[in-house]
């Protein structure tokens, strides 16, 4: 792929930042979000909640559903793949959306491999638990690095866990010498020049989202504290008590992250957020974040 | 701090609501000259010229009008330098057909939205901008808006194909594409130089 179509890719991206990317699944919802400010909608049948409870097989969405929600609304629309689903990414790209999210939340189609990017001219958005995953989704040509973080849940721990991961491995890689970099690449898993990369610039070649339990305004701010550019939120918004309050504060929590004063007056009477599962109560093979590698 | 001293006292505005504000400043920076973001209406007595960076116009609007920023910012640039990129260049033109999108009407044309399409449709290219660069300049269009109605006040300084894609209106200055993206800080020294100086 050349770097002009890269470029343009990572660009959608840049306008993203400092924003709210928010799960939808009608195109009522879809209208909500746009109208709380949100940068981006992500079309998908059932929100990760929902798709924990339900159990079965979780799919890429109908195209009939994503052509309404596109129609919806004038901000970008994302929607999912799953993991390997080469073809469901083609169909995807057959509707023009914006962004593809080779996603985790839905079941995987590959246990081996992910979609190789660089054949999309549509950008891929990827899941994250650490920095040589996220390196080898850039090497395959996501244009778009997001935690995974433990998906429907409300619960942050896992996505502060990743983000901290992902940028202490940076920065360790940083203070490496040259001639340590090939080990260090070795050891990792991950492509070797984008490991020089990293090490040179201390930050990821693309973008870097936050996913994965964030539910309060709070929770947004923590994430763009640790280094988000900017949040995903699935669950947190339609299961929350007052959605449209809720969309609104977290847009608000986006761009006001680092002002505490701010984000108390934010994040008054929103009503309960989502109600959320604590780690312990998900069987270890539910475990969204453990999918792909 | 650089080698052109009338920089050193220029402090440029960056809108820092949503968008590539950051990149804005990364442009400005490599001109030596310094940025302040604007979030708050008191930001914007600190600040020479003012910058409107790309992002989604509709999440600007309303955070803007939240943040009691709208009517300051309107006030600020009836004579402040201002440069407007894509969604910056939406809301610097005369009111759109899109109730969500507000806009300040320092600019004579109307604007249309994602007027190339969805993201599939982006592009980069190269453009030649005679009265600014003797290089081609890189321009990266994202889901970029086209502009209608455009009055012979307004003065356009580069085109795609039919489309005016960089313009000039007194001391404003709007491209529907984004010059932060790119490394060349050409459009950046262009609006210091010959816009934000020349009205001080």
């Amino acid at each position: 792929m050349t770097k002009e179509l890269f470029e343009v890719k990572t660009g959608l991206a840049e306008m993203l930042k400092g924003g709210v990317i928010m799960d939808v699944t009608t195109p009522e919802q879809a209208k909500i979000a746009e109208q709380a400010g949100a940068v981006a909608v992500m079309a998908l049948e059932r929100i990760p909640a929902d798709i924990r409870r339900d159990g079965g097989i979780a799919r890429a969405s109908d195209p009939k559903m994503i052509k309404e929600i596109q129609e919806s609304v004038s901000i970008p629309v994302m929607a999912k793949c799953r993991i390997g689903h080469f073809a469901e990414a083609q169909v995807l790209e057959a509707l023009e959306i914006d962004y593809i999210d080779e996603s985790e939340v839905l079941t995987p189609a590959d246990e081996a491999n992910h979609i190789w990017k660089h054949d999309f001219k549509t950008p891929f958005v990827c899941g994250a638990t650490n920095l040589a995953e996220a390196l080898r989704r850039i090497g395959e040509g996501a244009a778009l690095i997001r935690t995974k973080g433990e998906p429907g849940t409300g619960n942050i721990v896992e996505a502060v866990r990743h983000m901290r991961t992902i940028t202490t491995e940076m920065a360790n890689l940083s203070v490496l010498r040259t001639d340590e970099l090939m080990a260090a690449a070795k050891n990792m898993g991950a492509p070797f020049h984008l490991v020089a990369q990293v090490a040179e610039t201390g930050k990821l070649p693309v973008p870097n989202f936050s996913a994965g339990g964030i539910a309060t305004p709070a929770d947004a701010s923590l994430m763009m504290q640790l280094g988000a550019e900017t949040i995903f939120v699935g669950s947190g918004i339609f299961k929350s008590e007052d959605s449209e309050a809720m969309a609104r504060a977290i847009v608000q929590a986006a761009t006001f992250f680092d002002k505490p004063e701010k984000l108390a007056e934010i994040s008054e009477g929103l009503g309960k957020a989502m109600k959320g599962l604590d780690m312990v109560e998900i069987n270890p093979e539910d475990r969204m974040q453990d999918r792909g590698w | 701090m650089t080698d052109r001293p009338e920089y050193d006292n220029l402090t440029i505005g960056v809108v820092a609501l949503q968008g590539s504000f950051a990149k804005h400043a990364f442009s400005m920076g490599k001109l030596g000259i310094k940025c302040r973001a604007v979030r708050e209406p008191e930001d914007l007595k600190l600040i020479d010229a003012l910058i409107l960076p790309g992002g989604e116009s509709t999440t600007m609007t309303l955070l803007l009008e939240e943040e009691g920023l709208w009517e300051p910012m309107n006030e600020v640039l009836k004579t402040m330098p201002v440069f407007g990129t894509c969604a910056g260049a939406i809301l610097l033109g005369q009111q759109i057909d899109d109730e969500r999108v507000h806009c300040f009407n320092r600019i004579d044309y109307k604007a249309e939205r994602n007027a190339y399409g969805r993201q599939i449709e982006s592009f980069k290219t190269s453009l030649i901008i005679p009265s600014m660069l003797d290089h081609d300049f890189h321009a990266i269009f994202i889901r970029a808006p086209k502009f209608r109605e455009i009055k012979p006040t307004v003065q356009s300084l580069a085109v795609f194909g039919a489309d005016p894609v960089l313009m000039r209106q007194d001391n404003v200055l709007v491209a529907s594409f984004h010059p932060e993206l790119t490394e060349d800080p050409g459009i950046h020294k262009y609006f210091v130089d010959e816009i934000v100086l020349k009205s001080r």
